[in-house]
């Protein structure tokens, strides 16, 4: 579980995290919310690549904010990124193995780990196949691969279905909803496509201007009227 | 397959060079087999990790001023010097590379810049060790200057050439087994998204030192080469600007590749050798240079080692296509 309270972040003028207070229990939660609502932000607080001006974060009993970004990565802290960062010059393989290589949590063999989060996400390419040659949508899978890998505690999904046909889309939505069974970490999506977070995410969070707007049952979260009015507009919600 | 290529290519180099060419020639190819490391070390930061500096001449010349110090202060053998020259140099340009840590792009190097011009006109204060006495080993003298030791095995021209070979194909190896290694791929995510590096684990900071402390140990090693071939050394051997041409010819070999660096070091160092034979003045270079990275720049980002392949292979296939054009009705039936 995770639990964030009173966070703020500030760039200059512009505070795009205002005081967020919010849980994520467990399974597969969504966050979601209107452009610049802060989700990002809030990812890149997780990751820490951002600092924040106030608040905190406990995340399974430790002190998130307290851990230097790369110590986080190796805690467990995964993510992917809107513009996909898989490394283009490596292999499939060394893609996935090198988060593998610089984790602490891992205690398994790393060959076995790497093969079978490959095998998990559902990449049909050559795992020595170099990932400048592949497709956006099994680069997105080599991305979600490295997230997965070995025994993340917190996986951070931003917006991994952006730009992806319907039929990949569906592919990656089975992927993220066995996340949790597979590596028993709590996994947190972000995207707009409200499909695909009411498939995947039990529960889900809302943000609105850098603050809490909902958060509970997936379902419910997308009937609240305040939702709607903020971000889902009326005719999504018919 | 490649390995054999490879094998079969260095020992063409080793036993038949010297008697193909002559020791004019033998000498320049010395040149290239040293600077070839020098290259590989740049390379290293630029094609690998993506940290342009302007200072790797200035850490040769640190390698060269530790060897000469050493081996004349010392009995201690050849490889051991350097070694020794290789390691103190990997600290001293660690230490160089650490205040540019936290920049990138053209602020890494303007201070890597400044840093060689530093180093320059210190070691211009201090001199080049030439048999003195005390810290810096300069003893004043214009004459009677001792030349700097060669390995005992290679005191003769072509024998320091077969060694200088021996040194950088040892170098090279050092460097591979680092890119095809945990570090390697580490850097490969640098260069790509020190964001991405840093969600992975990677202690981006750490690995970047790593890239400095290995090219400074192998510019360093070329450093004793340096001293060894050209025995006597001072200020003027080292300039500044060395820095940008150095950097010129890795873009123009190709930064990205092993290969790369040898082509590097053939212009840097043979070109010049070739057109001095000729009665050609070397200086027209660094036109040639100046064209080169304005091509590399615009069209041929990965350097010579990928696109001349690439332009025969077009070529090839234009001059078959005019083939098939040209061929008599009957031939192209068949």
């Amino acid at each position: 579980m995770i639990e964030v309270s009173g966070l703020t972040v500030r760039f200059g003028g512009v505070t795009p995290l205002d005081g967020m207070d919010v849980k994520f229990e467990a399974g597969t939660c969504g966050l979601i919310g209107p452009n610049g609502a802060g989700k990002t932000t809030f990812f890149n607080v997780l990751s820490g690549f951002v600092k924040p001006a106030a608040g905190g974060i406990e995340a399974f009993g430790e002190n998130l904010l307290k851990m230097t970004h790369f110590r986080r990565a190796r805690w467990g802290v995964r993510r992917t990124f809107q513009t996909e960062q898989a490394i283009e010059e490596l292999s499939v393989y060394d893609n996935v193995a090198m988060i593998h290589e610089h984790s602490k949590e891992s205690s398994g063999s790393r060959r076995q780990e790497t093969l079978e989060a490959i095998s998990f996400v559902g990449i049909q390419a050559d795992p020595n196949a170099t990932v400048g040659t592949l497709g956006a949508g099994e680069r997105r899978l080599v991305e979600v691969a490295r997230a997965v890998v070995g025994k993340p505690r917190l996986v951070l999904l931003d917006e991994p279905a952006a730009g992806l046909p319907e039929k990949e889309t569906e592919h990656l939505s089975q992927v993220i909803r066995k996340i949790p069974e597979q590596t028993g970490a709590l996994t947190i999506l972000v995207d707009h496509d409200m499909s695909l977070v009411s498939a995947c995410c039990e529960t889900t969070a809302v943000l609105d201007f850098g603050r809490l707007l909902a958060s509970g049952p997936t379902a419910e979260v997308l009937r609240n009227e305040r939702v709607v009015q903020a971000y889902l507009g009326v005719g999504e919600a018919q | 397959m490649r390995p054999v290529v490879i094998a079969a290519l260095l020992l063409f180099v080793l036993l038949a060079f010297p008697s193909i060419f002559s020791l004019y020639y033998v000498d320049a190819w010395t040149q290239v087999a040293i600077f070839s490391i020098v290259t590989l070390g740049l390379g290293l930061l630029v094609g690998r990790v993506g940290m342009v500096s302007l200072g790797q001449g200035a850490v040769l010349a640190m390698g060269a001023w530790v060897a000469a110090r050493i081996l004349f202060a010392t009995a201690l053998p050849f490889p051991v010097v350097a070694i020794a020259a290789g390691l103190i140099t990997m600290v001293l340009g660690t230490l160089v590379g650490l205040p540019a840590l936290r920049m990138s792009g053209l602020y890494l190097a303007l201070i890597t810049l400044m840093l060689a011009g530093a180093i320059t006109v210190a070691l211009s204060a201090i001199n080049f060790p030439n048999g003195g006495h005390g810290f810096t080993g300069y003893n004043g003298s214009t004459v009677h200057i001792p030349a700097i030791r060669r390995p005992s095995i290679a005191t003769a021209d072509l024998a320091f050439f077969r060694y200088s070979v021996v040194v950088a194909i040892l170098m090279f190896l050092l460097v591979l087994a680092h890119i095809r290694g945990k570090p390697g791929r580490a850097w490969a995510a640098i260069r790509q998204s020190e964001s991405a590096a840093l969600a992975a684990g990677i202690n981006t900071t750490f690995y970047k030192l790593w890239a400095f402390a290995l090219a400074s140990f192998v510019t360093g090693v070329a450093g004793a080469l340096v001293a060894g071939s050209f025995r006597y050394l001072n200020s003027l051997t080292f300039a500044t600007e060395d820095s940008i041409t150095l950097l010129a010819v890795v873009l123009m070999g190709g930064a990205y590749s092993l290969w790369g660096a040898i082509i590097a070091a053939i212009l840097l160092k043979f070109l010049p050798a070739l057109l001095n034979n000729w009665g050609v003045s070397p200086d027209w270079l660094t036109i040639l240079f100046g064209i080169g990275v304005l091509q590399v720049l615009t069209t041929a980002p990965r350097g010579i080692v990928e696109q001349v392949p690439k332009d025969i292979a077009r070529l090839g296939r234009l001059l078959g296509g005019l083939f098939r054009r040209t061929a008599p009705a009957g031939e192209r039936a068949e």
